[in-house]
Parts: C-alpha cells; sequence; structure tokens
C-alpha cells in the first residue's frame, strides 16, 4: 500500500497510482502530467513509426526517385498507362464486385444466424468465418484447385449435370472471384453479427406498438441503424479486394491484370530490371486508394457505435 | 494477404435473444425463409471443403488413399517450412502481447478519450496492403535484419495489430476496466499485480482468440514471406503443388480445419467462463 | 430552469385532437378485462389463472417482485406475447388474434427504447407517420406533445444526447402520441436516479388524469404504485394477491404476503390462543386466516405505527437505534430471540429514548394477521421489511436492480 509521501511511479504506466502529502490543487498540473503519461503510449508509437511508417515512407518516397536516387515523375506516368492502368481497373472491378456481393448477401446470412436460437450453430459460424477470413490467400486457393479446375471434384459433377465450365475456368476473373467471397463473405458476417446483436428488442416492439409492420421497421429504424456498419464493412470488403495478393498469385499466374499482381512481377525481376520505382509507383496508387476508404469507413464506424452502443 | 476480425463477438452473442420471442405473429415465415439461407450458405461453404478432402483422398490415378496425408511429413521442405512458420508465429504473438496488450489496456484506463484516435491508428495498417508494405521494408531495412527470417515476425505484428486490437477492445469494453482496476489498487495491488491478477484474467478470452487468430494470420501469410525469399509454410504450399497438388491440398485442408477445431474450443471455454456482468431482470 | 409546463386545458387537447375529444372534453378511456390468462415459460408458471376487470380512465398498477407475472401480463395486454388460454377484450372485443401493430396501446419500455437514428421530434411523430399523418401536420402534433412533457427545446436531440428522464419522457410523449386506447407502462422508472423518479411518477400521474387514459403501470416498487395508483394488483406467482385502492391495501390487506409487501411490516413471536394469539404479554384478536393450534408459536405482522413504546428503563426490549423522519422517529428495538422491530415514535417522546436503554413494548391494534411460515432459507425469528415512516416505502427487494445513473447529463427535470 503506497504510503502518504511516497509518489509511486511506473515506467511505461505514467504516474498510475500516488500519493502525496500536500494536498493536490484543484485541477491536475495537466500540462506535465499529461505530457509524461503520453510516454506510456511511446513503445506502441515507435513500433508502428519503425516497422510501418519507414516502409510506407520508403514507398512513397521511391515512387517519385529513378533507380539511380534522382527525382522523377517518370514512374507516376508509366503507373498509369497500360498495362497497369488494365491493372487498377480490374482490381478496382474485382474489388468492387467481391465487396458488394458479400456486403448484401452477408447481411442476409448474418440475420439468419442471428435470429436462430441455440449457441452451437452460432459458435460454429463465428469461428469457422474467422478461420476463412484469416486463411484467405493460399489455403483458401487450393481448396479451390480441388474443386473446380480441370480435374475438380466440381468441374467433373458440373461436367456430369451436362454443364461445362472452361477450362482454367478458376483462373479467370469470376473464378478469382469466387475464391474472394470465400474471405469477404465471412469478414462480413463476423463484422455485422455484432451490430445485429446492438439492435435492441425495444426498437423492435416499439416501432410494432406504435403500428410498424415488419418492412417499416426495417426502412426506419433497423436499417437505417445498421447502414453505418453494413456501409463501413463493405468499405473495408473493398480495401481488401484490393490489396488480395496472395490468393491471385496462387492461382493465376498473371491470366488477369491486377494491380498487385503487377507489383510482385515488377518486385521479382520478371520484368525489366530496375523497374522496382515503378512497382512503387503503383503501390502509392493502392496506398492512395486505401487511405480514403479507411477515412470513410472510420467516420461510418463512429456514427454506428455512437447509436448502437447505447 | 487478408487478414481477419476476431471472434470475440461470441461472448456478445450470449445476450442476443429478445425476451418476449416466444410467439409473434408472422414467425413461420420467418423461419423456412432462415432455413433456406442456412442450408445454402452451409453448401456454399462446406463443397470446397469436401471437394478438397476428396481430392486429398485420391491419388493421380483416382483411386482412393490416403497417401497425400501420410506423405505430408515425408515431402521434401515441409518439416522445415512448418517450424519456420511456427517460430515466426511464436515470435509475432510475443510481440503482440508485449506491445499491443498493455497499450490498449493503458489506454482504455488512461486516456479514454483518445480511444477513438488510437482506434483510427490501429487500422492504418489496412491501409498499406502488405505487397506494398513488404516493398517498402526491402527497400528500407538494413542488411543485418534483412538477412534473418524474424524480420518477417516483426512485420506480422503490425499486420495484426489491427484484429488484435479489436478483439482486446471488445474485452475490455465488457468489463469496467476502471472500476476493477481502482478496486484492486485500493485493496493495495500494485499495477503489475493488477494486471496479472485482475485485468488480464478477464480478458482470458479475448486474449487467446486474438492469439489463436495472430496465429493464423501468420502461418497463412504468404505475400511478405515470399517476397522476402523465405519459405514458410504457405509459399511451401505453393511451391509444392507444381510437384505434388494432392499434398498441398491436404496441407491446406488441415490447416482450415485444424485451425477452426482450435478457434471452436476455445469458444466453448469462453462461453462458460465469459459472462456478461450485469443486473439481470428476471422478470417473466 | 423550465419546470415541466404540463400545458392549461387547451394546450394538452390541442395536442391530442383526432378521434376522440374533439368537443374540448376529457375522453373516455377504454375498458380493458384479463380473462382467466394462462402463460407458461417451460416449467414456469407465468400467468396462473389471471383475471383483472380494469375501468375506463383508470390507473392500475401491477405490483409485485420480479418473477410475479406482471410484465408477462402487459406483454400479453400489448400483443406481444399470446397466453396460452384466456381471453383480453378491450371495450368488448375480444383482442386476442390482433397484431400488436392494430392494438390501438401505447407502450413506454423500461428503458433504451427510442429510435437512436431519430432526433425527438421524430420518435414522438414516428406512430403519427404509421398512420399516414401529413409531416407538417405530424410535427406540429409532435411539437405539442414534446411540450406537454416539457422537453420543446430538446426536440432536436437524439437519444444518446437526453439523460434517462428525459428519454423516458419522449417514450412517454411517443406512445400518448397515437392516442392510445390503453397506455402501458412496463417498470418505466427503475432505470432512474430517485430523484427523477419522483418527478417523473407525478408528471405521468398528472397527465393521466388530464387525458383520462386507461393505464396500466408496472412496477416492483410499492410505494411508485401506491402513491400514484387509482388501484393497485398485487401479484404473486401468476396470479392476484389483491386489487384494491392503496389506502385500503395498506390499512385491510387479505393476505399476509400483501401485508408484508406493502408498507413495513414488523414480525414478532407470538403464540396462539384459543380465541387470538398471544404477543407482547397481550392477546388481541386474529384477522384474516388462522394458523396453527391452540399454543403453536407463530410469528405476527405488525406495522411499526402499531407498536407504543412503554416506560424507558424496563422491559425486555433493548434500543439500538433511531432514524429520524421529521415529525415521527422510527425506533429499532431488539427483543428477546433476537427479532429486531421497528416502532413509530413521535419526535417528541423520542428525545427520552436513547439507544441501549430498555423499552418495553406493547401491540396497539385491537386485530393483527398472522405471517406466512417462512419458506427455507429464513433469516433471524423475527424482522422488519420496509423503511420510511408514514409513506409506505420499499427498502431493499432481493432482485431489484439499483437505479444507476447511465450517463453524466443532470437529470434534474427543473431544469
Amino acid at each position: 500500500m503506497t504510503t502518504a509521501g511516497r509518489r509511486l511511479r511506473v515506467p511505461g504506466m505514467g504516474i498510475l497510482a500516488s500519493r502525496s502529502r500536500t494536498p493536490q490543487p484543484g485541477r491536475e498540473r495537466s500540462g506535465l502530467r499529461g505530457l509524461r503519461g503520453l510516454l506510456g503510449l511511446l513503445p506502441f508509437g515507435a513500433y508502428t513509426a519503425i516497422f510501418l511508417g519507414v516502409p510506407t515512407v520508403a514507398v512513397i518516397v521511391g515512387a517519385f526517385q529513378t533507380p539511380h536516387g534522382g527525382l522523377t515523375l517518370k514512374n507516376v506516368t508509366v503507373a498509369v498507362h497500360s498495362p497497369y492502368s488494365n491493372g487498377f481497373v480490374e482490381s478496382i472491378e474485382l474489388a468492387l464486385v467481391t465487396s458488394i456481393v458479400p456486403g448484401i448477401l452477408g447481411v442476409f446470412i448474418a440475420y439468419a444466424v442471428h435470429t436462430s436460437r441455440g449457441s452451437f450453430l452460432k459458435r460454429v459460424v463465428s469461428t469457422a468465418s474467422g478461420v476463412f477470413a484469416n486463411f484467405g490467400g493460399v489455403q483458401l486457393a487450393f481448396l479451390f484447385v480441388a474443386s473446380l479446375s480441370a480435374t475438380g471434384v466440381v468441374t467433373v459433377w458440373l461436367q456430369d449435370l451436362g454443364i461445362a465450365l472452361t477450362t482454367r475456368w478458376l483462373f479467370t476473373f469470376k473464378g478469382v472471384a469466387l475464391v474472394y467471397m470465400y474471405f469477404q463473405l465471412p469478414l462480413m458476417v463476423l463484422i455485422v453479427t455484432p451490430a445485429l446483436n446492438g439492435l435492441k428488442p425495444a426498437w423492435r416492439e416499439a416501432s410494432e406498438n406504435l403500428g410498424a409492420k415488419g418492412w417499416q421497421y426495417w426502412r426506419y429504424v433497423g436499417g437505417p441503424v445498421l447502414a453505418p456498419t453494413v456501409l463501413g464493412c463493405t468499405l473495408l470488403l473493398f480495401g481488401f479486394g484490393l490489396s488480395a495478393y496472395a490468393t491471385a498469385r496462387a492461382l493465376t499466374a498473371g491470366t488477369i491484370p491486377l494491380t498487385p499482381m503487377q507489383i510482385g512481377n515488377v518486385m521479382n525481376g520478371n520484368v525489366i530490371a530496375g523497374e522496382q520505382n515503378v512497382g512503387m509507383a503503383l503501390g502509392l496508387g493502392l496506398i492512395v486508394i486505401l487511405v480514403v476508404v479507411l477515412v470513410f469507413y472510420t467516420v461510418l464506424q463512429r456514427r454506428a457505435s455512437r447509436w448502437l452502443s447505447r | 494477404m487478408v487478414v481477419a476480425v476476431v471472434p470475440s463477438t461470441i461472448a456478445e452473442e450470449a445476450s442476443a435473444q429478445p425476451k418476449g420471442a416466444g410467439r409473434r405473429f408472422s414467425w413461420r415465415k420467418l423461419r423456412w425463409w432462415r432455413g433456406v439461407v442456412l442450408v445454402l450458405t452451409a453448401v456454399f461453404f462446406l463443397l470446397p471443403l469436401y471437394a478438397a478432402l476428396r481430392f486429398a483422398l485420391e491419388d493421380n490415378l483416382g483411386h482412393l488413399t490416403t497417401a497425400a496425408f501420410t506423405a505430408i511429413v515425408h515431402e521434401t521442405g515441409f518439416l522445415g517450412a512448418l517450424y519456420l512458420s511456427l517460430r515466426l508465429a511464436a515470435v509475432t504473438m510475443a510481440i503482440t502481447l508485449v506491445l499491443v496488450v498493455p497499450t490498449t489496456i493503458y489506454v482504455h484506463l488512461r486516456y479514454p478519450r483518445l480511444l477513438v484516435a488510437f482506434d483510427a491508428i490501429t487500422l492504418l495498417p489496412i491501409g498499406i496492403p502488405p505487397i506494398v508494405l513488404i516493398i517498402g521494408v526491402l527497400q528500407s531495412t538494413p542488411f543485418f535484419l534483412k538477412s534473418s527470417p524474424y524480420l518477417l515476425s516483426l512485420e506480422y505484428v503490425v499486420l495484426a495489430t489491427p484484429f488484435a486490437y479489436r478483439s482486446l477492445d471488445a474485452g475490455l469494453r465488457a468489463i469496467d476496466l476502471k472500476t476493477l482496476v481502482e478496486a484492486s489498487r485500493s485493496l493495495g495491488s500494485r499495477w503489475f499485480s493488477t494486471m496479472w491478477r485482475v485485468i488480464l484474467p478477464n480478458l482470458r478470452a479475448a486474449l487467446a482468440s486474438a492469439m489463436i487468430l495472430s496465429l493464423a494470420l501468420v502461418l497463412g501469410e504468404f505475400t511478405m514471406a515470399s517476397l522476402d525469399l523465405y519459405t514458410t509454410l504457405p509459399v511451401w504450399i505453393v511451391n509444392a503443388s507444381a510437384r505434388t497438388a494432392h499434398v498441398s491440398v491436404a496441407v491446406s485442408f488441415l490447416s482450415l480445419v485444424l485451425t477452426w477445431l482450435l478457434l471452436f474450443g476455445l469458444s466453448a471455454l469462453d462461453r462458460r467462463q465469459f459472462r456478461k456482468f450485469r443486473v439481470v431482470d428476471e422478470e417473466t | 430552469m423550465e419546470a415541466m409546463a404540463i400545458g392549461n386545458e387547451t394546450g394538452v387537447h390541442a395536442a391530442v385532437s383526432g378521434t376522440r375529444g374533439q368537443d374540448g372534453g376529457p375522453s373516455e378511456g377504454a375498458t380493458v378485462q384479463l380473462v382467466d390468462l394462462h402463460r407458461h415459460f417451460g416449467h414456469t408458471r407465468a400467468l396462473d389463472g389471471l383475471t383483472l376487470a380494469i375501468r375506463p380512465g383508470e390507473l392500475i398498477s401491477l405490483l409485485g417482485p420480479s418473477g410475479c407475472g406482471k410484465t408477462t401480463a402487459l406483454r400479453v395486454l400489448a400483443g406481444f406475447e399470446a397466453p396460452d388460454s384466456g381471453q383480453v377484450i378491450v371495450d368488448g372485443n375480444d383482442v386476442g388474434h390482433v397484431p400488436p401493430q392494430s392494438r390501438d396501446m401505447g407502450m413506454v419500455f423500461q428503458s433504451y427504447s427510442l429510435f437512436p437514428n431519430m432526433n425527438a421530434l421524430d420518435n414522438v411523430g414516428f406512430g403519427l407517420r404509421m398512420r399516414g399523418v401529413k409531416t407538417k401536420e405530424r410535427r406540429r402534433r409532435a411539437s405539442d406533445l414534446l411540450e406537454m412533457v416539457g422537453l420543446s427545446k430538446e426536440a432536436k436531440k437524439y437519444a444518446h444526447q437526453l439523460s434517462g428522464g428525459q428519454q423516458q419522457r419522449v417514450a412517454l410523449a411517443r406512445a400518448l402520441a397515437i392516442e392510445p386506447r390503453v397506455l402501458l407502462l412496463d417498470e418505466p422508472l427503475s432505470a432512474l436516479d430517485a430523484k427523477v423518479r419522483i418527478q417523473l411518477r407525478e408528471q405521468i400521474r398528472g397527465l393521466q388524469t388530464r387525458l383520462q387514459t386507461t393505464t396500466v403501470f408496472v412496477t416492483h416498487d410499492q410505494e411508485e404504485a401506491l402513491s400514484i395508483s387509482d388501484r393497485v394488483c398485487v401479484m404473486r406467482s401468476g396470479r392476484i394477491e389483491q386489487v384494491d385502492v392503496p389506502s385500503v391495501l395498506y390499512a385491510n390487506p387479505a393476505t399476509a404476503f400483501v401485508a408484508e409487501f406493502v408498507g413495513t411490516m414488523n414480525r414478532i413471536p407470538g403464540k396462539v390462543t384459543a380465541s387470538g394469539v398471544s404477543v407482547l404479554g397481550r392477546e388481541v384478536g386474529i384477522r384474516g386466516e388462522r394458523r396453527g393450534t391452540s399454543g403453536q408459536a407463530v410469528e405476527v405482522l405488525v406495522r411499526p405505527e402499531e407498536l407504543a413504546v412503554g416506560a424507558v428503563g424496563r422491559g425486555a426490549g433493548v434500543v439500538i437505534g433511531k432514524t429520524f423522519y421529521g415529525a415521527v422517529t422510527r425506533v429499532a428495538v431488539l427483543l428477546d430471540g433476537d427479532s429486531a422491530v421497528q416502532v413509530d415514535v413521535s419526535t417528541a417522546d423520542a428525545a427520552a429514548i436513547d439507544p441501549g436503554s430498555a423499552v418495553e413494548l406493547t401491540v396497539i391494534a385491537r386485530e393483527v394477521m398472522l405471517a406466512e411460515p417462512r419458506s427455507s432459507g429464513g433469516t433471524a425469528a423475527g424482522g422488519a421489511t420496509g423503511s420510511a415512516p408514514g409513506t409506505p416505502t420499499p427498502g431493499f427487494v432481493p432482485g431489484e436492480p439499483f437505479p444507476a445513473d447511465r450517463n453524466g447529463v443532470d437529470d434534474d427535470l427543473s431544469k
């Protein structure tokens, strides 16, 4: 027990427990104390600055450099022209499809799970969603190779049913989009479920009591309250759809131009050596888009948490 | 590489059901529709798993055999890759535990008003796709770090932060942190003891799921590892697929299923020991 | 500082225009009958043959401990639950098959029922919107109602910007906006601060009286129920123990349960005699149920004001405390056998009574009720339930949630 007169100061936690003999003035000596307290955030801040900030800056700077170190806009110019512009367009299309469709479907699935009784189903869905969403990339891609490749199980079934998929269907835009669904949908369900839990039963009952039918409740109360979360999550899915590399890499070998793939190719030296700076310019493009997405997401999240947490 | 949101929602789900859900007037229609949605979804997700299992249980001639599974450990490089991935995961989890957990608790306790800003900062890694991040890393890292695979671990912590933080945040919001800490301190406990005996035990579920998903992230992370030229598990899977697709599929299947079992088992513990403490009105 | 304006007569009736009250006078509320309602959840019988006739325009409270079925009864009336058997009749029509949307009842929930995405004005106007009232008219009526509950200035605010008391007032306005046949209140004050509770319940009563809406008020707080109701229905385990006006419930409880639930009651050891019961050295008559054979030890129910303190300095009781309540002081006395009882004494007389002194107690009622035998887990053989004298107040009812200040906004209704 700290006795009067001793200050307990713990590095990293600021002055958490302190007693002093002299009575504190009404307002804390905020300036100095606040500053010392912020030291507690230093380790994390420094870590982030080093391992996230430095590489990011390196990319941004590199986007404007020549291989010899001089400054240039050439990389950016190259990046906005073919074939890289195709990459951006395809990537954005892919990201749009794999964010909007799961965005809508995910809400229905989450609602179906939410209205079920029994926690077993909910636990299964919740944990499975976590796994699918997280393991996106390679492992998922291989599941699909087994299902839908030329000799895949599902391909054979469909052939039996008379539907012939084009060979290498999996490696076309539609195939890749389908695989993306497998990590985008679970992510949507994972994020929407707590929002659904935040819908208070009293709102539904109050609306019924006041004369609203089911669809009117959703139109005037449920929908608007969920909207920020759903929109925000869709945005997030867009971001992930845009950034995904592993899945595309495992499935395609460059059959569809996608920006992350192009960046990877450039880095691997698959193209002209020295184009690494172009790769960075492409990276810069992605960063810009994603930061915009994040800003909107944050705004929507704040609105959602204000309404759903009370 | 896509990262995940942590299902600390498991705890929140317990409170969901409306009390008056007994007899409502149009329940029948809802039940039918719900069944259809759930069945379709189940088929959609289980089909590839089944296909993968089938594929892995076949050999090149189409006969049923467990050869692919038994061959896993013997395949060139598998054990090395697995071991590397596990080591990287261990380091990542350790750093996250030491760095992200105390910081999150600290912000909740000392600067609750900064939580909004902090939340936004933890989202930053999502703005830098791993493919871009690794370029920057390779560009700017001194040689001595580049020669160690643990550079990847250091970066994985950054990738995992948004999700580890969210899991912890949810766990912290569900307990009355400030009151617990003040009670503990007033009873004479110093801050370390408070962390260890009071705070962390109440966060067990959130911590565990954050750790498991970090594990899954590392075991599934391909982008950065492949460009950093290290053969982690997913890199191995891709490389091996040229040689033997069956084994690659078998390994993929196993990693998904085993991780899921781990998480599911954890959720069973979670349900029992985690309850939202509020005064419950037992009114019928 | 704006005191809640109940509004003058014209103000109130201007807000509540429409199908009723067009002549400007107070309108008649609906008649409600609950007939033999049964409802069970698993093994629990929430409603066990509940039959109640509610008079038009009255405010009746359903009062009872947690689990007695009062909320279930309310929800059955509202249409959120269907009874296993029995009928709900409103104005002569069986509404059992009518969904909640069409029952024309306004409900105020315990807490957090305001739609978070709408401001106060839109919340209040919601029911009108559902009924197809045009925007301009809707806004006008909603704003009149907000004025009626004293929250005109908060019309544009959202739920998270309002204090608990303000939210409930908006919820009340919202329920009244549709001019319901019946107003239903499900423990609307439980989540509020003590001071706010008292102010708000007076305001609810005031509004109800002017509008003459039949109102059903569910609560576990007997002080609340007794202070504002025309009649109180005391419930227990899905059945009605007694329905009466507050004064009768207090003075003439039908059963020991009601006697102990309403107001403060002491339990004093006594012995059954041939013609009554012997307690504290006197023999008195038994009111209500006779329990036990002659000579059997029982507990007797006596109100604090039905006990008198005799000479100070001698006697079997020891004073253990005094609590000042103004004109009356409540004295706690420890009797043989470890039963502590509360006695109401005028403050003037109480001056001479000090803690530690010996006193003699006598019962000054002519008839007393016998307590029900304690179920398992009983505590000491005597004791009192309830607290402050003068007004019957609840004391601590196990299971009652402590009201918490849900936010930092000042709940003082006088602002």
